[in-house]
C-alpha cells in the first residue's frame, strides 16, 4: 500500500477507477501517456493494478463461457490461471488483447481496464492495444521468415526502417529471451530450423521486441520437453522485473513454481484468486482444494 | 474385391499409356525444328505451325493475366473477409457452378459479349477474356486453397503483435501463400492452352497471313488447328502427320506446365511441413 501512495502522490491527477475519464477522445495506448489506476487493493494483491477485470461475461454464440469474472492483476508479477480444460482460462486470457474479436459470434459484457483505460471502449486502437499486450501461443508459431525478420516484424509494422535501430532491437530482444547465443551466427536463416523450445523463445523475443507492458502466455510450454520448459520458466522469472506476465497453464507444478499469484477458474467462474503460496497451501475454497489435490480436472 | 479395385485402377493407367503412346508414335515423325519455327505452307498441308504456337501462348498468357488478379482478389475476399452468410454462399455456389458450365457455352458467351456487344471482333483480346472467364473458377479455387493452407496461428501471431488485418494479409498471408498460388496460375495456363471451344468463336481462325501484331488481331491456336485440320481441312488424310504432330506438341506443353506446377507444390509442401 505504501507503494500506491507514493505513486498516487507523484502521478499527475490520479484517476479513480470509478470516475469517468476526462479526456477519452484519444485513448492513450501509447507509452508514457498513461496514468496508473489507483484502485483499492483487492484481496492479497498489494501492488499496482495492471489489468482490472470487472464482471466480465463472454458468450460464444449461445454458450456462456465466462460468467462474471472480477479480478485485479498486479503489475510486474506473474499471475497464473489454472483450472480444468474448458473452464475458460484461455478465453479469459484472449480477452486481454482482444483476440476474441476474431471469433464469430463472440459477445462480451463487463469491463477490462489496462492502467485504468477500458480496452473495450470504442475509441481503442486495437492494434496499438495488442502492441502493448503481447501474446505467446501454445504452439510455437514463427513466421516463415528468417530469425532476424521474425523479431524485427513488430518494429517494421511500426515503420522502423533504420538498420541500426533494428539490429539493436533484435539483439536486445534475443538476449532478453535467452536465445542470442544460440542464434547469433544464423540470424538470417529460416526460423523453422530452430527446435521447438528455441522457436518458443524466438516467439517471446518477437513479442518483447515491440516493448509491451504485458505478456500473455497461453500454455507456452505444453508442447515442449522438460528441459525446454525449464528454460521458458527461468525466462519468465527473468522477465517479470519489466513485464506484467499472465500465464495460462495446465500444469499446477508450473503455476506453483513460477507464479506470484494464482487464479483458479472453474466452469467460467473465478473460484479463487490469491497469492500462489496461499492458494496452494491453504486454499480458502473447497473446489480449489479438490482441484489442486487432484480430485478432479 | 481388392483385385477388382486394383484392376479398375490398372485399366485407367493402361488407357492413359495407350493414349499417350498412340499420340507420340504418330506425332513424333512430324516434329522437327522447322515444324516448330516455320509458317505453314500450301494451305496448311505442309510447313510448320509457328503461328498456332504463338497464338496459343498469347491466348493462355492473356487469359491468366486477367484471371489471376481477379481470382486472387476474390479468394482474398472470400477467405479473409467474408463472414458466412447469404451472399457469400451465393458467390461460392456461383463459382462452383461456373466450373461446371460446358466450355462451348463460354465460347458462345464470349461471342455474344466480348466479340459483338463490346465490339472487340474475333480477336486475341476477346479470346483471352473468354478463356479468363473459363479458368476463373479454377484460379479462385486454387487461390482459396493456398490461403487456407496458411495456418491460422500465424495470422494470430501477426495480429497479436499489433498488425492490422491488411498488414497481416500483405506481409504474412500473401507472401506465404503466393508460391502455392503460382501452382494455380500454372494450372490455369495449361488449362487455357488446351481449350478449343472458348476460342473457336472468339479468337481463333483457320489461317492468318502473319503472326498477330495487336491484341485485336485474329490468331491461330493449336487446339483449334487440330480441330480444323481433322474435320474441315483441305486434305484431311494428307495432313494426318501434321495433326498428330500438333497434338503431341500441345500435349507436351501442357504436361510440362502441369509437371512444373506439381514440382513447385512439392517444394512448397516441404517448406511448410513444420507447421503441421
Amino acid at each position: 500500500m505504501s507503494l500506491m501512495t507514493t505513486e498516487a502522490a507523484t502521478a499527475p491527477p490520479p484517476d479513480s477507477p470509478e470516475s469517468p475519464r476526462l479526456t477519452p477522445a484519444i485513448p492513450s495506448f501509447t507509452r508514457g501517456a498513461t496514468t496508473r489506476a489507483a484502485g483499492k487493493a483487492p484481496r492479497e494483491v498489494g501492488d499496482e493494478v495492471c489489468l482490472k477485470v470487472d464482471d466480465l461475461k463472454l458468450w460464444y454464440g449461445k454458450d456462456q463461457v465466462l460468467k462474471g469474472i472480477d479480478m485485479r492483476i498486479p503489475c510486474r508479477q506473474i499471475t497464473a490461471f489454472i483450472g480444468p480444460s474448458g473452464c475458460g482460462k484461455s478465453t479469459l486470457l484472449r480477452c486481454f488483447n482482444r483476440m476474441n474479436d476474431l471469433v464469430n459470434g463472440c459477445r462480451i459484457e463487463g469491463c477490462i481496464c489496462l492502467d485504468g483505460e477500458d480496452i473495450y471502449s470504442r475509441q481503442v486502437d486495437v492494434p496499438e492495444l495488442r502492441r502493448r499486450i503481447g501474446m505467446v501461443f501454445q504452439k510455437p508459431n514463427p513466421f516463415p521468415k528468417t530469425i532476424y525478420e521474425n523479431v524485427a516484424y513488430g518494429l517494421r509494422l511500426q515503420g522502423v526502417r533504420n538498420r541500426r535501430a533494428l539490429n539493436e532491437a533484435v539483439e536486445r530482444s534475443l538476449r532478453r529471451a535467452a536465445l542470442w547465443d544460440e542464434v547469433k551466427d544464423r540470424l538470417h536463416e529460416n526460423a523453422f530450423g530452430l527446435s521447438g523450445g528455441q522457436q518458443q523463445r524466438l516467439v517471446i523475443a518477437r513479442a518483447i521486441a515491440v516493448e509491451p507492458d504485458v505478456l500473455l502466455l497461453d500454455e507456452p510450454a505444453s508442447a515442449l520437453d522438460p528441459l525446454a520448459t525449464l528454460k521458458i520458466e527461468e525466462l519468465m522469472l527473468e522477465l517479470k522485473d519489466q513485464y506484467t506476465i499472465v500465464i495460462v497453464t495446465h500444469n499446477m507444478q508450473q503455476a506453483a513454481r513460477v507464479s506470484d499469484f494464482t487464479a483458479f477458474l472453474y466452469m467460467g467462474e473465478l473460484i479463487e484468486f490469491a497469492d500462489t503460496d496461499t492458494l496452494f497451501t491453504t486454499p480458502a475454497n473447497k473446489q480449489t482444494e479438490d482441484y489442486i489435490t487432484g480430485r478432479y480436472g | 474385391m481388392f483385385t477388382l479395385l486394383s484392376l479398375t485402377a490398372l485399366i485407367n493407367v493402361l488407357a492413359l499409356v495407350a493414349f499417350l503412346l498412340f499420340i507420340a508414335i504418330n506425332g513424333i515423325q512430324a516434329i522437327s525444328w522447322s515444324f516448330i519455327t516455320e509458317m505453314p505452307r500450301a494451305s496448311m498441308t505442309q510447313g510448320g505451325i509457328l503461328p498456332t504456337i504463338v497464338g496459343t501462348v498469347y491466348l493462355a498468357i492473356g487469359a491468366v493475366l486477367f484471371a489471376f488478379p481477379i481470382g486472387v482478389c476474390t479468394a482474398i475476399y472470400l477467405n479473409e473477409f467474408a463472414k458466412d452468410g447469404f451472399w457469400v454462399r451465393l458467390i461460392r455456389q456461383g463459382v462452383v457452378n461456373l466450373a461446371g458450365v460446358p466450355s462451348v457455352v463460354y465460347g458462345l458467351f464470349g461471342l455474344a459479349f466480348f466479340v459483338i456487344i463490346l465490339g472487340m471482333g474475333v480477336s486475341l483480346i476477346a479470346g483471352a477474356l473468354t478463356l479468363a472467364a473459363f479458368i476463373l473458377p479454377l484460379v479462385i479455387a486454387s487461390a482459396e486453397e493456398s490461403l487456407r493452407a496458411v495456418p491460422q496461428n500465424v495470422r494470430e501471431a501477426s495480429l497479436a503483435l499489433g498488425a492490422t488485418k491488411w498488414q497481416t494479409i500483405f506481409k504474412i498471408v500473401l507472401p506465404t501463400a503466393f508460391a502455392s498460388m503460382l501452382t494455380g496460375l500454372i494450372l490455369g495456363l495449361s488449362r487455357a492452352a488446351g481449350e478449343t471451344a472458348p476460342i473457336m468463336f472468339t479468337a481463333a481462325v483457320f489461317s492468318t497471313a502473319q503472326l498477330p501484331s495487336s491484341i485485336f488481331d485474329e490468331v491461330m491456336a493449336m487446339p483449334y488447328h487440330i480441330y480444323v485440320l481433322a474435320t474441315a481441312g483441305t486434305n484431311i488424310e494428307e495432313t494426318r502427320p501434321l495433326q498428330y504432330g500438333t497434338a503431341l506438341l500441345l500435349l507436351m506443353i501442357v504436361v510440362i506446365l502441369n509437371l512444373s506446377a506439381i514440382l513447385l507444390r512439392n517444394r512448397l509442401q516441404k517448406r511448410f511441413k513444420r507447421y503441421n
